[in-house]
C-alpha cells in the first residue's frame, strides 16, 4: 500500500478529531500534524510539552519516573532511595533493562529497590527522621556504596520534609555524596521535568559539594569524551563505547547506563560531551558548556548510515589520527553491515512503520529502518518538547504523521487507516495492536532483546524486526470458524 | 436516646475556642447530657480542663508509637473525665514538620471505624485548629460529621474577619452536605459595644449571636488548676454564663446556610462601630518622610 498523500493525512487527522468534544478537539488538534519539510520550526505546526487531557489514556510517566527511572537509577554504585510510599519504587524496579557489570547488593545496586516505605505516621509526623535512619542503615548494610540519592515521591513535597538538610547531614557523616532530588511526581506535565530536575541535582550536588567544585585525582587526555544519555538498555552503551574506543577516543564516563559516581564526577574534565538522548540530558551538557567550556554534540548510533555520519562528526572535533580512526572503524564494520543488509533487506524492503516512543527514539531509530529499506510513516513523542520536533521534521518523509502525547483512541484510529506493517511503541500498546493483528516491537525495552546501538546492535535490530514482521503467526490469526467458506456454510445452515 | 448532635467549634486562633468548648461541655454534662470532645489540633489542649491533664495522649502520637493506627484500640485513646465526658485528641506533629491535616483525617476515620460514635452519646464537639489551612481541618464538617458549626469570635477586627471567612467555608460544605452555621459565640474582649457589634455581624451572616460570654478572671483561675469554671467554682457568675450557653445550644434550632459578607461590608460594619477608622486614600503608600514633606 502506498503512503498517504498530504490531503489524505490531513483528512485522517480531521476525521479522528471529530469524535472529541469541542474543547478536547481544539486541544488535540494542536498536537497532531502532517510533516512538512518546508517548516524550519516545529512550533508552527505542532504543540508539545503540555498537560495531557484527562480521559485520553496518555502513556506519559511522572517526574519521579524521569529522575529515578531514567537519569539516576542506572548509576550503579549509588543507592537510590525511593522516598515515600512503597509502590513507586517497587512497581518500577528493574523494569528498564539498564544492564550493568557488578555484584548486585555488594558494589552495585541497580536492580534493587530501596524505599522509605512511608506509613500514615510518616505523613503526619514527617519522614525526615526515617530518612536519616535509612541513610545510616545503608552505610552499615552496604558499605561499598559510593553515595545515595533521595528520589522524592509525591508526599515529600506535600508535607514539606526538609530532605536537603537531612542529606547534607548524612553526607557529612558518611563522607559520601547524599543527593536530595525534588522529583515529586505531581510536578510538571510528564517525566520530562524529572529529567531536568535530576540534571540540576547532579549539577548542584555532585559536580559541586557545599558550593565547591569536587576535586579529583585525574590526568586528562587529549581524546577524552563522555557518553551522555545512553542508559545501556540491553547493553546499548557497550556496543556504542567500543566504536568510540576503536577510533582512538577515551570514554571517561557513561551517563548513566552502567555508569558510576566517579565517572559522573570526572565528566567536567573531558574534551567533548557526546549526547545521545538529548531530551533527558541536554541540560547538563549545556551546563558543562557554560561552566567548563566543554562543547557537546548530538550523535545517533542507530543504523550504519547514522553511525557513520556520527563517527565522522565526532572525529571532526579531534585531530587527523581520530579522523583516520573513524574511517577505519567504518571500513572495518562495512562487510558486517553489507551482510546484514543482504540478509534482511529483501525481507523488509518497503515495509512501513509507525513509532510512538519517548526520549530520542521517535527520530533516532528512523535511520535504522531506512537502512533496511523500510519507511517510517508516523512518529510521535510521549514527552518531547518542540526542540525534539524541530529535529524530527527533516528525518521524516513529507506528509507523514506527527502525533504528540498521542491518545489511545488516536493511535488506534491512525493505525487502522495507515495500516503499517510494524508498530514500535511500549508495553501498554503492545497487546492492543497485536490483537488487532499488527506486528509490534517494544521500542522502550527492545522487547527483552538488544542492544540496538552501534554496528553490533544493528545486526540484532534487523533480526528482531524481521522475526516480528515476517513471523508466520500473523497469517494464522483468523480462527477456522471465521474463515469465509465455513462462515458461509453456517449462515446457510441457519 | 435522642439523635446524636455533632457540633464543630471554629474561630480565630487564640480566641478561646478550647476554653469555651470545655466549659460549655461541662455545662452540658452537668445537665445530664452525654458528651464527647474530639480535639482536632496538633497542640492537643482541647481536653485538659476536663481530664485535669497537661495534654492527653493523642491518637496520632500513640499510632506512631504502636506502629500504625490499626494497632490501636478505642479504649487506648478514649479517656473519660469530669462527669463522664469522653475525650479524644487527634494530635499531630510539632510545628513545621509533617502534615497535621492528614493527622485529623486519620484520627477521625479511626474513631468512626472503631465505633466511637455508636456509644450512647447526645453530643460530639470538635474543637478545631484556628485556621482552616487545608482540607484536613475541614474534615469535621464533611458529610456525616458535624452538622452544626459555632464560631467563637470577639469584637476585634481580625476575629470578625476570621468568622466571616469560616462562614465562607461553611457555604462550600453546606452545598455539598448538610452542615449549617448554628450561631456566633461572643467571647468578650471588653471592647466597646461588643455585643451589639457581634449581633449585627451575626445578623448580616444570617445567624444569631447565641450567647455573649463576658470576660471574667475566674476562667483563668480555673484554667491554672486545669479545671472548668463549672467544676472549680460552680457558684461563680461565670459558671452560670456557660450553663446558659449550654442550654441555648441544647435548645438551638436556628441552623442556616450563612450569607458571608464582602470585605467592604465588613469594613463598613467596623467603621460604623468605631472599631476601624475611615480609610484616607490619600495616605496609602506614603512613607513617613513623604508625609512630613506634604505637611510642610
Amino acid at each position: 500500500m502506498s503512503a498517504l498523500t498530504r490531503e489524505e493525512t490531513e483528512a485522517l487527522i480531521k476525521e479522528v478529531l471529530e469524535v472529541y468534544p469541542e474543547k478536547a478537539q481544539k486541544d488535540r488538534a494542536k498536537h497532531l500534524a502532517v510533516n512538512d519539510h518546508s517548516e524550519e520550526q516545529s512550533k508552527k505546526c505542532i504543540t508539545s510539552n503540555r498537560k495531557s487531557l484527562p480521559g485520553v489514556m496518555t502513556i506519559r510517566g511522572c517526574a519521579y519516573a524521569g529522575s529515578k527511572g531514567v537519569v539516576w537509577g542506572p548509576i550503579k554504585d549509588m543507592i537510590h532511595i525511593s522516598h515515600g510510599p512503597v509502590g513507586c519504587g517497587q512497581y518500577s524496579r528493574a523494569g528498564r533493562r539498564n544492564y550493568y557489570v557488578g555484584v548486585t547488593g555488594v558494589n552495585t545496586f541497580g536492580t534493587m529497590n530501596f524505599t522509605s516505605d512511608f506509613q500514615e505516621k510518616d505523613i503526619v509526623f514527617g519522614g525526615d527522621k526515617k530518612l536519616a535512619k535509612i541513610i545510616n542503615e545503608i552505610e552499615g548494610l552496604f558499605p561499598l556504596h559510593k553515595g545515595i540519592s533521595v528520589q522524592s515521591e509525591c508526599p515529600i513535597g506535600l508535607i514539606g520534609d526538609d530532605i536537603e538538610a537531612v542529606s547534607k547531614k548524612g553526607a557529612a557523616e558518611l563522607n559520601k555524596p547524599v543527593v536530595p532530588v525534588r522529583c515529586e511526581g505531581f510536578r510538571g506535565v510528564s517525566q520530562s521535568l524529572g529529567h531536568h530536575i535530576a540534571n540540576d541535582a547532579i549539577r548542584d550536588w555532585v559536580f559541586s559539594r557545599d558550593g565547591k567544585d569536587v576535586k579529583q585525582e585525574f590526568v586528562p587526555g587529549p581524546y577524552d569524551v563522555s557518553i551522555i544519555g545512553d542508559y545501556n538498555i540491553g547493553g546499548d552503551a557497550w556496543s556504542s563505547r567500543i566504536l568510540l574506543e576503536e577510533m582512538g577516543l577515551r570514554v571517561v564516563a557513561q551517563w548513566s547506563g552502567d555508569g558510576t559516581l566517579a565517572e559522573i564526577e570526572l565528566t567536567p574534565k573531558v574534551k567533548l560531551n557526546l549526547i545521545h538522548c538529548y531530551r533527558s540530558m541536554n541540560y547538563i551538557a549545556r551546563h558543562m558548556e557554560e561552566k567548563y567550556s566543554i562543547p557537546w554534540i548530538e550523535y545517533n548510533f542507530f543504523g550504519p548510515t547514522k553511525i557513520a555520519e556520527s563517527l565522522r562528526a565526532i572525529a571532526a572535533h579531534f585531530d587527523d589520527k581520530i579522523k583516520a580512526g573513524a574511517e577505519a572503524v567504518i571500513a572495518k564494520y562495512q562487510p558486517m553491515v553489507d551482510a546484514v543488509i543482504a540478509k534482511y533487506r529483501t525481507r523488509l524492503e518497503g515495509k512501513r512503520v509507525m513509532l510512538y516512543v519517548g526520549g530520542l527514539r521517535p527520530r533516532h531509530v528512523i535511520g535504522s529502518y531506512e537502512d533496511l529499506g523500510m519507511e517510517v510513516v508516523g512518529t510521535g513523542y510521549e514527552f518531547g518538547h518542540n526542540d525534539d520536533y524541530d529535529r524530527t521534521i527533516k528525518e521524516m518523509g513529507n506528509a507523514t504523521l506527527l502525533y504528540d502525547d498521542v491518545t489511545g483512541f488516536e493511535f488506534e484510529e491512525f493505525v487502522k487507516k495507515v495500516k503499517p506493517d510494524l508498530i514500535g511503541s511500549g508495553i501498554k500498546e503492545k497487546y492492543i495492536f497485536q490483537k488487532m493483528g499488527v506486528p509490534f516491537r517494544q521500542m522502550h525495552s527492545w522487547d527483552y532483546s538488544g542492544p540496538y546501538h552501534g554496528y553490533d546492535g544493528f545486526a540484532i535490530f534487523a533480526r528482531d524486526m524481521d522475526m516480528t514482521i515476517n513471523n508466520p503467526c500473523w497469517k494464522i490469526l483468523t480462527p477456522p470458524w471465521q474463515k469465509k467458506p465455513e462462515a458461509e456454510a453456517i449462515a446457510q445452515a441457519a | 436516646m435522642a439523635r446524636l448532635r455533632q457540633c464543630a467549634i471554629y474561630g480565630k486562633g487564640g480566641i478561646g475556642k478550647s476554653t469555651t468548648t470545655q466549659n460549655l461541655v461541662a455545662g452540658l454534662a452537668e445537665a445530664g447530657k452525654k458528651v464527647m470532645i474530639v480535639g482536632c489540633d496538633p497542640k492537643a489542649d482541647s481536653t485538659r480542663l476536663i481530664l485535669h491533664a497537661k495534654a492527653q495522649n493523642s491518637i496520632m502520637e500513640m499510632a506512631a508509637n504502636a506502629g500504625s493506627v490499626e494497632d490501636l484500640e478505642l479504649e487506648d485513646v478514649l479517656k473519660v473525665g469530669y462527669r463522664d465526658i469522653k475525650c479524644v485528641e487527634s494530635g499531630g506533629p510539632e510545628p513545621g514538620v509533617g502534615c497535621a491535616g492528614r493527622g485529623v483525617i486519620t484520627a477521625i476515620n479511626f474513631l468512626e471505624e472503631e465505633g466511637a460514635y455508636e456509644e450512647d452519646l447526645d453530643f460530639v464537639f470538635y474543637d478545631v485548629l484556628g485556621d482552616v489551612v487545608c482540607g484536613g481541618f475541614a474534615m469535621p464538617i464533611r458529610e456525616n460529621k458535624a452538622q452544626e458549626i459555632y464560631i467563637v469570635c470577639s469584637g476585634e477586627m481580625m476575629a470578625m474577619y476570621a468568622a466571616n471567612n469560616i462562614a465562607k467555608g461553611i457555604v462550600k460544605y453546606a452545598n455539598s452536605g448538610g452542615v449549617r452555621l448554628a450561631g456566633l459565640i461572643c467571647n468578650s474582649r471588653n471592647t466597646a459595644r461588643e455585643d451589639e457589634l457581634i449581633m449585627e455581624l451575626a445578623r448580616q451572616l444570617g445567624t444569631t449571636m447565641i450567647h455573649f460570654v463576658p470576660r471574667d478572671n475566674v476562667v483563668q483561675r480555673a484554667e491554672i488548676r486545669r479545671m472548668t469554671v463549672i467544676e472549680y467554682e460552680p457558684a461563680a457568675k461565670q459558671a452560670q454564663e456557660y450553663r446558659d450557653l449550654a442550654r441555648k445550644i441544647v435548645e438551638n434550632k436556628n441552623f442556616v446556610i450563612p450569607t458571608p459578607i464582602t470585605m467592604d461590608e465588613l469594613e463598613k460594619l467596623l467603621m460604623d462601630f468605631g472599631v476601624m477608622e475611615e480609610e484616607d486614600e490619600s495616605i496609602v503608600g506614603k512613607t513617613a518622610a513623604e508625609e512630613a514633606v506634604a505637611v510642610a
